[in-house]
């Protein structure tokens, strides 16, 4: 398929990214380049072939319901510089 | 030098270098990105806790390509390492901090490196040294900053094949922290070190020597005449989906990095600024200036292959195609006890020459250590001398949970 500027604009905006007119242009040529090759997937046969999450089986994860000592308050929000009453701020939603 | 991004004043004992993008607690960790400039841990990765138990102080956090995302370690955002062997050229990797600074270092020195599609093994094979990638899981992730989740994982470098087994021993343990961590037995990996090679099967996959310049070629054919005569019997063997492993891996690795990634945002960590505009207007503006011009390919490219309409003809097929390489390598360890081949295809380029690459060419680097990678089998770069002044990686891959087998075939090697 081809790429068009439009699209990679719409992708952009889901991945709440802003991109600058050349790079818009940019990754519109590099995208067509990159899935022209990847495309080559398409001949390969995958009828009755079940997708590989993981090769190697993995047990699920349980562990018994007794508390136990996780971040404090402190120290999760020691790396921001916007935090009130013990919670992150952020910026504002409507 | 740009080798590290974080130096960090050292007590006695052994001292490591540890890729940027493993969380060392009161230690800056960047993952190589703007983004998480400032970002200091209030914990220590369970890798670290465990290098740290054995001995080890940590001498500095790495340079290396944004969350991982390279072959050659140019997409870095503070600095790119220089290959020791010669100035001009890559360190590969996107572990080429860790690999570079050993490579320099005169002394003995210890890496914790990280690989989703080869980041260990290539900048091990261009550096001249050694790095081991074990079997998804044996190792935690735990205090890892994600690329692929699926994907990544943590392992050893150091300049020789022992120095890497005993790492592997003190960080090859199950942490219930790590949801996808496997139970094994802790054992000792120094013991397959010495061990004789007689009788041990070896293939060489045909479609690998193909791909590899004529003196890297050339290299590991000696490499095999060396191990023939230390006893092992090596056999030409075709790994057919080979040309799959590339865009399969490249479709699950960056639409897994896309979700990822999403988490940085300017709000909790890094870099952040005054909120202005709202919710969705601050997150895109710190993000276009937090990440890198690679970062914010990989996350468009890994939205749109898991965009509503495309999810089909690219993720689900990629992991269709994964399961076709997985059953590839099991037919052939049917066969052989360990897979040889080069690392790389060619020796460490001149940044001159990667200046010239489009991205889908430095995508195709990773030809010969993307196919492992999406299998998540345990593989060892050792070098096997040099072309040009440069060194040649030898690559050994081993089934699952069979470290042990590479570290033999790979010390003796070595002797």
């Amino acid at each position: 398929m081809k790429i068009n500027k439009e699209l990679v604009k719409k992708v952009a905006k889901i991945a709440r990214l802003t991109l600058s007119e050349q790079e818009v242009k940019q990754f519109s040529e590099d995208f067509n380049d990159i899935l022209q090759d990847f495309s080559k997937l398409k001949k390969i046969n995958t009828d009755n072939v079940e997708p590989s999450f993981d090769p190697i089986a993995i047990q699920n994860v349980l562990r018994l319901d007794n508390v136990e000592r996780c971040l404090s308050n402190s120290d999760a929000l020691s790396n921001t510089k916007s935090k009130e009453n013990g919670f992150f701020k952020g910026p504002k939603t409507i | 030098m740009t080798y590290l991004i974080t130096k960090v004043k050292t007590k006695k004992g052994i001292p490591i270098v540890v890729k940027d993008n493993i969380c060392t607690k009161g230690i800056q960790t960047t993952a190589g990105s703007k983004i998480l400039e400032g970002f200091v841990p209030t914990y220590d990765a369970t890798v670290i806790k465990q290098v740290k138990k054995a001995g080890c102080v940590i001498v500095g956090k790495s340079t290396m390509d944004e969350f991982g995302f390279g072959t050659f370690s140019t997409n870095c955002a503070y600095g790119v390492p220089k290959n020791p062997h010669d100035l001009t050229r890559s360190c590969g990797g996107s572990s080429g901090g860790v690999a570079g600074y050993i490579s320099a270092s005169k002394t003995r020195i210890l890496g914790l490196g990280q690989s989703t599609g080869g980041s260990i093994s290539c900048p091990a094979s261009f550096c001249g040294i050694v790095g081991l990638t074990p079997t998804y899981g044996l190792v935690s992730r735990y205090g890892l900053i994600d690329y692929a989740s699926s994907l990544d994982r943590i392992g050893p470098m150091a300049k020789t094949v022992k120095e890497v087994a005993w790492l592997l021993s003190k960080i090859a343990k199950y942490d219930s922290k790590d949801s996808t961590s496997i139970k094994t037995k802790p054992q000792d990996y120094t013991k397959f070190c010495g061990k004789s090679i007689n009788g041990l099967k070896i293939g060489v996959p045909v479609e690998y020597l193909n791909k590899a310049t004529k003196p890297v070629r050339d290299k590991i054919l000696e490499a095999i005449k060396k191990l023939e005569k230390k006893g092992a019997k090596v056999s030409k063997i075709s790994l057919k989906y080979t040309d799959a492993a590339i865009p399969a891996y490249y479709i699950i690795a960056l639409s897994e990095a896309s979700t990822n990634l999403a988490k940085f945002c300017g709000m909790r960590q890094g870099l952040q600024e005054e909120f202005k505009g709202n919710f969705n207007e601050y997150f895109s503006r710190i993000r276009s200036q937090g990440f890198g011009r690679e970062a914010k390919r990989r996350i468009l490219l890994g939205t749109f292959a898991r965009m509503a309409g495309f999810k089909e003809e690219y993720y689900i097929k990629a992991l269709k195609v994964k399961t076709l390489v997985v059953k590839d390598f099991q037919e052939a360890f049917k066969k052989v006890d360990v897979i040889m081949a080069p690392t790389m295809p060619t020796i460490a380029p001149k940044f001159s020459e990667i200046e010239k690459l489009k991205p889908i060419d430095c995508y195709k680097a990773d030809a010969l250590t993307a196919p492992v990678s999406l299998a998540e089998l345990p593989h060892l770069s050792v070098p096997a001398g040099f072309v040009n002044k440069m060194p040649v990686g030898l690559h050994l891959i081993s089934n699952y949970f069979e470290e042990g087998k590479i570290i033999q075939v790979g010390d003796a090697f070595e002797r």
